[in-house]
């Protein structure tokens, strides 16, 4: 490496230092204190400068770490391995991956903890999945997916209260109505691209939670619904004492009653749902309709010329992703057993699209890394509290910095070659 | 069999087409020529149905069509390649021809249609798994214009064909042009600034000047014209 090059970096470093040093100085430096009869200012520049030192070192660390990239392989290599690795047995890892799945809850580790955990990311990786048909294949950048979650959930819920039908019946239902609200959103954002596609939607995010706030009479408010039936085992329910003349999922097949079966019925239930939402994927992008999302993400213009009809495929988009929203929202739902208008908000959302950026647009595998990864990290940071968001940010960047085009970004071709069709 | 007739069109308060009349026969390489800004690709967009005409008509097979939406225009076989190709550069080779045959009723005879478009651009074949996006400049145009042959129009609208492209491949897609024509039996309308491949190529062509055919004859006249020479060819002595 050249001299002027490490000088080059440092003077890039310290830069970095000061923008920091402006950045952390107001924010952390001065504490606000309340010292008997009011509110004191108490500075504490140390942690500043432990702070800004450590930009210092990070931003160096990375300069020199591109300024010798070709002496330097250690990230490229990695993730040019991992990514080989990934491609040529996609299948085999995709395989893998779900009897892995299948067999998790009987995993002599796994308790109710890492149930839950699982429960989380696998709603987590269906939700990104649905995203990815809107974002990663027809390339709409939509910044309020939670509101079709919410609205899954929500008529999830009040089907469910106010009708008491089962949740198969109900869960279709609810996936309808989020799709309904899908083109809803659609229609006035068709014209829209980029930012102001995104703006829209974020708003449109909003609009849904507030309404489900101030929508008393319906939704019941800040305080949510409550007493949302659970999902039975084709009729079986998991109770403990069944009423009389009932048969409930333990006494049914012999068991000792544990509130695990529940758990791990979940567990299988969103695991299925999930893979559903991937194997539509999967199929659809071999359709006209789905090469044409993944068309109209390239170039609209050479769409139209070739007779793509833009706003249908548009709709198409926005309701199958809404719909699987739904679904998600569903399951969310019945898991619960509790909802409220503060399960819905932005960060949710934000959350749900960096699964999918991070995962690489349109990449189904990695949706599921990228959802293990912010998901799992927050969970193993838990006990850091707040700071655990550091964790998830400071994820973020590094995805960013080694992988700037998502996990996996290589797109798999949906025809392949004659001869080698399997 | 294209008939465009006093066509006016507007960029909001921008005039771009200023009554523009245009006839193309079946069978026929009509080209059209002129300077930049002076509304060719304006007029394409129009006849295509992105861009909407303000005033005029134009009618194809006799059916006014200024009104449809593009996607219709296409369903009657009137296919652009829009100028710059663009190409879905992260789709496979013959993912993009696939997409070509998206309003052929879904690809009904898609494989003899895929055949003959890699019969006429046989590097194509040889890329079939390849991305778009990596193929060279004059790859890309045959791309655009293989995708546009497998909706199997009628009429097929090339707007600028030869940008940016090295001339040995320029003079390449000029002999597919013409073999598409002869053929297959496809109606050309093409739109470029190299006015002497263009001339030489077409049965009739029209000059177009701020939003305005000023010149039209058959492209041998037109390759003769004084006026022509000194505005769009080399050699050419303004009187």
């Amino acid at each position: 490496m050249e001299k002027q090059d490490i000088i080059k970096s440092f003077k890039d470093s310290l830069f970095t230092g000061l923008i920091a040093l402006a950045l952390f100085g107001p924010i952390v430096g001065l504490r606000t204190a309340s010292k008997g009869e009011g509110l004191f200012i108490t500075p504490q520049w140390g942690v500043v400068f432990l702070l800004v030192g450590l930009c210092i070192l990070g931003r160096f660390l990375i300069n020199i770490n591109s300024a010798r990239r070709t002496e330097f392989k250690i990230f490229s290599t990695l993730s040019s391995k991992f990514s080989s690795i990934t491609e040529g047995k996609a299948k085999h890892f995709a395989i893998t991956g779900i009897l892995f799945a299948v067999v998790f809850p009987f995993l002599p580790f796994t308790d109710r903890y890492f149930m839950d955990v699982a429960i989380m990311i696998l709603t987590y990786i269906m939700l990104g999945w649905g995203l990815n048909i809107v974002v990663g294949l027809a390339g709409l950048l939509d910044l309020g997916y939670v509101a079709f979650y919410a609205v899954g959930a929500y008529s999830y819920a009040l089907i469910a209260t106010t009708f008491g039908w089962s949740f198969w019946i109900c869960l279709p239902l609810a996936g309808l109505f989020a799709a309904f609200f899908g083109i809803l959103l659609g229609f006035p954002v068709l014209r829209l691209r980029g930012d102001y596609l995104a703006i829209v939607t974020l708003g449109f995010g909003e609009i849904i939670r507030i309404i489900l706030i101030n929508w008393y009479e319906v939704t019941n408010g800040p305080d949510g619904i409550t007493g949302i039936p659970r999902p039975s085992f084709f009729g079986l329910p998991f109770k403990r004492s069944p009423d009389e003349g009932e048969m409930s999922f333990h006494t049914f097949f012999g068991l000792e009653y544990s509130t695990m079966h529940r758990i791990i019925f979940l567990y299988y239930l969103i695991l299925v749902l999930a893979l559903i939402t991937n194997y539509f994927t999967l199929k659809i992008r071999k359709l006209p309709v789905g090469r044409a999302w993944e068309a109209l993400r390239e170039d609209e213009i050479a769409c139209k010329s070739l007779g793509v009809n833009p706003t249908n495929t548009k709709l198409t988009a926005f309701a199958i992703g809404a719909m699987f929203g739904g679904f998600a929202g569903s399951f969310f739902a019945t898991r619960q057993a509790f909802i409220s208008p503060e399960s819905f908000t932005f960060i949710e959302s934000a959350i749900i699209v960096a699964i999918v950026v991070l995962g690489g647009m349109g990449s189904q595998t990695g949706v599921v890394l990228a959802s293990i990864f912010l998901i799992g990290i927050t969970e193993i940071f838990r006990d850091l509290e707040q700071y655990r968001m550091i964790a998830f940010g400071g994820a973020m960047v590094l995805i960013m910095v080694f992988k700037p085009k998502g996990i996996l970004a290589n797109r798999k071709p949906t025809i392949l070659m004659h001869g080698d069709k399997k | 069999m294209l008939k465009i007739s006093n066509v006016e069109t507007f960029y909001g308060k921008i005039q771009a087409l200023r009554g523009v009349d245009i006839d193309v026969n079946d069978g026929e390489i009509v080209s059209l020529i002129g300077s930049n800004g002076a509304g060719k690709s304006t007029l394409l967009m129009t006849i295509s149905g992105v861009n909407k005409a303000r005033n005029g008509n134009i009618t194809f097979n006799g059916d006014r069509i200024e009104n449809k939406a593009p996607h219709k225009i296409v369903d009657l076989g009137i296919c652009q390649v829009p100028e710059g190709r663009r190409i879905f550069s992260r789709l496979t080779v013959e993912e993009n021809l696939r997409l070509g045959a998206y309003t052929n009723e879904q690809g009904k005879n898609y494989e003899t249609d895929i055949k003959e478009v890699y019969d006429l651009f046989p590097v194509l074949s040889n890329r079939k798994t390849q991305r778009g996006g990596t193929l060279s400049g004059g790859e890309q145009q045959m791309l655009a214009i293989g995708r546009a042959l497998m909706s199997k129009p009628k009429v097929l609208l090339l707007d600028e064909p030869s940008l940016g492209i090295a001339p040995k491949l320029v003079n390449q897609i000029f002999t597919s042009i013409k073999n598409i024509n002869k053929e297959k039996n496809v109606t050309i309308f093409l739109v470029e600034q190299n006015a002497k491949k263009a001339l030489e190529l077409a049965d009739r062509a029209y000059v177009l000047v701020n939003g305005k055919v000023t010149i039209m004859g058959s492209g041998q006249d037109l390759l003769k014209n004084k006026d022509i020479q000194a505005a769009y060819l080399e050699g050419g002595t303004k009187n």
